[in-house]
Parts: C-alpha cells; structure tokens; sequence
C-alpha cells in the first residue's frame, strides 16, 4: 500500500469525492489558488475548477451558513475552516441551522454538510487558535463529530463524512498533516461511529482521540519495552456516534482504563466516556477510571509551557503507572 | 365580473395611498385578472383572521412560547410571494405565518404547528417560528435574528450552481441588518452575483427599539451600496407597489444573477411578540393612525372596489370565509393529538430515520 501524509490522504479523499458526485463542492478561505493555508486542497482548483473549488472572503458566518443553505437544496458543501477555532464566529449557522433545520422541519430538510479543518493546540499560536470543539460540537443533537488520528482513518472518514446525509463536523490536526501511513490509492470507506483498536493490550485500556491517539501509541510502546506493560490503545475515530462496543470490550479485557485527550478536561469527551464505562463496566473494573487531558487553562503560548500543557507522552506513561 | 372601465372607477372610493387605476399600472399589476385581484384580497384576509384566531388561541393558552403577528404587514408576504415563479424560493425569520400561508401552506398545518400536535407542518417540533414547506420552496421559519440571510444566499447559490432561472426571496427585518451575518452574506451575494433578493421588512421596531435608536447611517436599504447591490424602497402597504418592486428585483436575479435589497416599509400592529409590552417604546395614537390611514387591507379593498373588482357584500364573503377557515383550522389543531413521546428522538438524523441505508454504527443519542 503506498505510503502518503495524513495532508495527502485528505486531499485524494476531496479529489475523489469531487470526481464521484458533481454536487461536492469546496468552499473556504485560500483553499483554491493559495491551494489551502494547510495545503489540503492543492491542485483541487487547477483540477475542478473555480465552480466546485471556491475561495471566500474571511466571513465564517457568511459562508458556512451559504453552505447550510445550498445543502437545503441538495449540495454537499464541504467546507474548510482555516482552524476550527474560527467556528465560533459560525456557531450559529452550525448549531441552529446545521443542527436543528432536520429537526425543527419535522424532517422536511436535509442538511448534507460537511465542515472541515485542524482543531489543536501545541502550535505556539496561542489561545484562539487552539480550540478543540469536539465536545461542544458532539453535545449538540443533529451533527456528527468525527477526529481521525491516521491518515488511513483521514481518508476513510472524511470519504464517508462527504457521502453522509447529516451534517458532519470533521476535525484533523496541524500537528499530523506530515504524518505519513498506509493508505490505499482508490476507493474504501472508514464508518463514521466504529473505534478502532490500534493497538491490543491486556493490562490497562487507554481510550483517546485524535493526536492523543499517536500520543498513547508512543507511550504504550515505551511501557512495554521499559515496564513490561501491556497497553491496548482504543482510537474513537467518531466522538458522536460514539462506538460504545468497542470501548467496553477492552476495558472488559483489561479492567483498567485511562483516557486521554487533548481537550480541556470540564465536561470533555472523556467524561462521557467515564460515565459510559461505569454504567456498562462498573464489575469489571480493578481501579477507578482516570482522566489525561490538557491542563485546564486557556491554550498558553510560551513554546515549552505549551508542550507541557498538552498530554504528552511522558505524561500518559506516568498515568499508566499510577493505575497499576 | 367584466373589467371595469376608467368609467365605472369611482374616484372618491379610492383613498390616495391606494393603487392607481389600472391604466397607470406596472405590467405586473395591470396584467392581473379580476379573478387574481381578488385571490390577492383573500389570501391578505386569510392572513389576517388566521393571525387574530391565533391570538385568541394564544390567550387561551392553546399555544406556548412566543406568537409574532403578522397583523398589519399582509402586504408585504402576499404582495413578494405572488410574483414568484416555479423556480423561486423564499425563506424569512421568526414573523413567518403570513410567508407560509402567502406560498400556499395549509392553515389547519400550521395551527397544529402553533399547538404542539403532530399534525403540524414540523410535526409539532418547530413551533411559530419555525414552518417549512420545501414541496412549495419555503424554507422557513427561522429564530435567530439575521440567521437565515446566509441560507438565502446559499439557496441563491445552490440555484445558479444547478443552472436553475431561479432566485431566493431572502426575507429580514428592520433589527436583522444589524447582524454580522447579514452583511458578511450582503457581500458574498454581490461578490458572487447571487440571484437573491433581500427583502428587509422595515416595521420600525426591531422588537422595542424604534429604527432611530438602533441604526446608524441614512437608511437601511441604501448600505447596499456599500456592496455594490441595488436597492430601493418600497410602500409596504401597497399591494401594488410591492409586487411592482420585488418582480423587478426578482428579474434582475432571475435574468442577471444580480442580488438586490428591497426595504419595505411596513408596521406591525401587535408586539413583537404577543406577550411583550406594547406602550413602553410606541403610543396608542401611533398604531390607531396607522390602522386608520394605512391598514393594507383596506386599501386594497379601497382599490378593488374603485376598480370595479370587488364589492362589499363580496369583502363580507371573503371575511367571513377567511374566518371560518381560521376557526377550522383552531378546531383541527384542537382535535389533533400532540406527537408521541418516542417521536422526540426522530427527525434528528436522516440516517436515524432511514435504518435501511444506515452506513454509519456506534450509539447517536445519550439519554
């Protein structure tokens, strides 16, 4: 299987969805002729043209209501937000219009939409940049949240996210655009809402999303190769639906579970995940539930600071061993 | 009933807002069939006595949360809505009964709506500020001031994008060009040539806070200029005038992809809600002398009966049935049952109610 970025793997997912249905379109700030602040869309505008790859002025509002409003009438806009933490300038558009139009129509309107971009910390751009919404966005009925951590998930996800009839919040991440992994050249669907077992374990489970998921990786290795700990890594890929199958298998498997996000920890997707466990796993626990999230502050900027702020892997190693 | 000549025109029954004889009448109007006159004098009645009956339901209790009539502003739904065609579509904020019923919605649906029953046109899940018919291209019904102006656009855009002749009505009020959304969409419609119309229904008052006192600048149509748009103004109480400037705006959207902005002027005789003070920011004499000098319904009936279209024992038959129908609709929203509690969790997600072509697993609600 060809080896491509997390970047490259979003891009062929754009370009074949453009190819498969003429009412794809990509809308956002500099995703044609600037080929994409991130460089997700390069090539898309020389491709499929001005029509279907469309730059628009700084009016987040304006535009991902534009989209709601063209998804009404069967468009599947996918939208690119330079950084998700520009959705607040949106919100309303996502929350009452994306979200509730379904709902509050009896089910006469569709929303087919999709809205994209990276939603991380731990690029020294300070607070405003750094939101991770998937909490918020995945407490809303009406929208589905997926974070893929991989770039084979990237693909599959956001493939199926452009094909899916609901509006679907999709949040990547700056810091693993470079990542490169294996990835098929044509078509294949990851399902929104099915977790992934990235790696198996018989000690402790630790359930994340998104970089934390690449984050836990590094540290379960380590704990294996210096603490002779065995770590399942269970990667959620979907926030909201939530794969609660997946979870409870392996926490029953290895009756201990950490869960580690880098999100704030205050009504976080890991304290869903906690009361999940509890309710369903209450018996099979050795110890109780911990949390991993970032510290909660607002997104600091020093360099150093920021890197301490955010779950690293040290961090999850020395949570690993406080549970066992 | 033949057309009437300037002959039969009675020129002391014609009040002097009311619509010229037809020989000084744009195209559009003067095109129009005794028999569409009338329809145009109906549906205005229908909306009236719908609007009054909901009122009293309101003080009954019947109906909760907010009601925001329409009374006094029945010009300006009927008169946009009847120069549409097949490929228009429209969409307004929360004062929306008049738009539906203006596009043909059936009043007993949104009387059920109004009461919470599952007979309503969102199944009793929207409420009044919330009635959609996309069938009849009406996409709302939406809370939030300023909120729908962006979907407007992007019907408009969805429309040009299909190669489709259409154009979205794209309905605010006074309080909406206000909002951020409102003018990031202003510029994205000229930006792109959208064929949208915006129509701001000026009726003085964005909820208590008359136009002086909340916007800047000399006139709410003429920021459009700033965009590069067209604008004008418009006699929201004047049938005739109404049609006349929204189907010129309309072609300019249908022929040219060019958006406009219409500002209507209008005044509501109620609250902004029903149950909002009323006396705190306008006086009695204020709605008196509207209702006495500019009420639209009796200009249009002023206007059909000089023109020889309508009489007052037909303005009585038109009343009365428009009443009947509303009270009709107020038992139908009676006798309806409200939704079943397992229907709270349906409408959410397409998928979700389509089971069979579900592709996505894992749980969706949290309860």
């Amino acid at each position: 299987m060809p080896l491509i970025t997390y970047r490259e793997a979003l891009n062929q997912a754009l370009a074949e969805e453009l190819e498969r249905d003429p009412n794809v379109i990509l809308m956002g700030e500099e995703v044609g002729q600037f080929h994409g602040a991130y460089k997700i869309s390069e090539g898309l505008l020389d491709r499929f043209g001005p029509k279907r790859v469309i730059d628009t002025p700084i009016s987040e509002a304006g535009f991902v209501g534009l989209g709601v409003g063209a998804a009404m009438l069967g468009i599947r806009p996918v939208i690119e937000l330079m950084f998700w933490s520009f959705y607040s300038v949106a919100f309303d558009q996502i929350l009452n219009n994306a979200a509730n139009l379904r709902y509050m129509s009896g089910g006469l309107v569709n929303v087919p939409i999709v809205i994209r971009g990276p939603a991380n910390g731990g690029t020294g751009v300070g607070a405003t940049h750094s939101h991770t919404p998937e909490n918020i966005l995945a407490s809303h009925p009406g929208v589905k949240v997926v974070c893929p951590a991989t770039a084979y998930d990237a693909k599959g996800l956001l493939k199926s996210a452009i094909r899916d009839n609901d509006p679907v919040m999709f949040l990547e991440n700056t810091i693993l655009y470079n990542d490169k992994g294996e990835v098929p050249a044509g078509d294949y669907l990851v399902p929104l809402g099915l977790a992934d077992v990235k790696r198996a374990g018989t000690d402790l489970t630790i359930i994340a999303h998104g970089r934390a998921v690449i984050n836990s990786l590094k540290a379960a290795q380590f704990l294996e190769a210096e603490h002779d700990v065995s770590v399942e890594v269970v990667d959620l890929r979907s926030i909201r639906p939530l794969d609660e199958e997946t979870i409870l298998a392996s926490v029953r498997k290895t009756n201990r579970a950490l869960l580690v996000e880098e999100n704030k920890p205050f009504c976080g997707v890991g304290a869903q995940v906690a009361y999940l466990i509890q309710d369903q796993a209450f018996d099979h626990l050795d110890a109780p539930v911990k949390r991993l999230s970032a510290i909660d502050a607002p997104a600091i900027y020093s360099p150093p600071l920021e890197k301490e702020q955010l779950p690293s892997p040290q961090r999850i190693v020395e949570a690993v061993l406080k549970m066992l | 009933m033949s057309k009437p000549t300037s002959a039969t025109l009675n020129p002391k029954a014609a009040p002097p807002a009311a619509a010229p004889s037809r020989a000084g009448l744009a195209p559009v109007n003067a095109r129009l069939t005794n028999a569409e006159r009338l329809g145009l004098f109906r549906l205005m009645m229908r909306i009236r006595r719908f609007e009054e009956r909901c009122l009293r339901a309101y003080q009954q209790g019947r109906i909760a949360g907010f009601l925001h009539l329409y009374i006094g502003q029945e010009a300006v739904a009927v008169g946009c809505c009847s120069v549409m065609q097949p490929d228009d579509h429209v969409i307004t904020a929360y004062r929306d009964h008049g738009h539906a019923i203006a596009v043909g919605m059936n009043p007993n649906e949104l009387m059920a709506e109004l009461y919470g029953k599952a007979s309503g046109c969102s199944k009793g899940k929207g409420g009044s500020m919330h009635f959609f018919d996309p069938a009849r291209h009406f996409w709302g019904g939406h809370g939030i001031v300023g909120g729908q102006v962006p979907l407007g656009a992007g019907i408009a855009f969805a429309l040009k994008y299909k190669g489709v002749k259409g154009a979205c009505l794209t309905f605010m009020g006074d309080g909406a060009v206000n909002q951020g959304a409102v003018h990031e969409t202003y510029n994205l419609a000229a930006l792109w040539s959208l064929p949208v119309v915006f129509v701001i229904e000026n009726n003085g008052y964005s909820m208590g806070t008359s136009l002086r006192r909340s916007s800047a600048g000399p006139g709410l149509a003429k920021r459009a200029e700033g965009y590069g748009m067209a604008w004008d103004l418009c006699d929201g109480h004047n049938l005739y005038e109404v049609r006349e400037k929204t189907d010129k705006m309309l072609q300019l959207a249908r022929e040219k992809s060019q958006p406009a902005v219409l500002e209507v002027m209008t005044y509501r005789y109620r609250g902004h809600s029903v149950a909002d003070p009323d006396s705190t920011y306008r006086t009695k004499e204020e709605i008196e002398n509207y209702r006495r000098t500019k009420d639209p319904l009796t200009l249009v009936h002023e206007a059909l009966v000089a023109e020889g279209v309508l009489t007052e024992d037909l303005a009585k038959e038109i009343d009365m049935a428009a009443r009947a129908e509303a009270e009709r609709a107020a038992q139908f929203a009676e006798a309806s049952p409200f939704p079943a509690s397992e229907d709270v969790l349906k409408d959410i997600y397409w998928e979700e109610d389509n089971p069979t072509q579900k592709q996505s697993r894992g749980r969706i609600f949290f309860h």
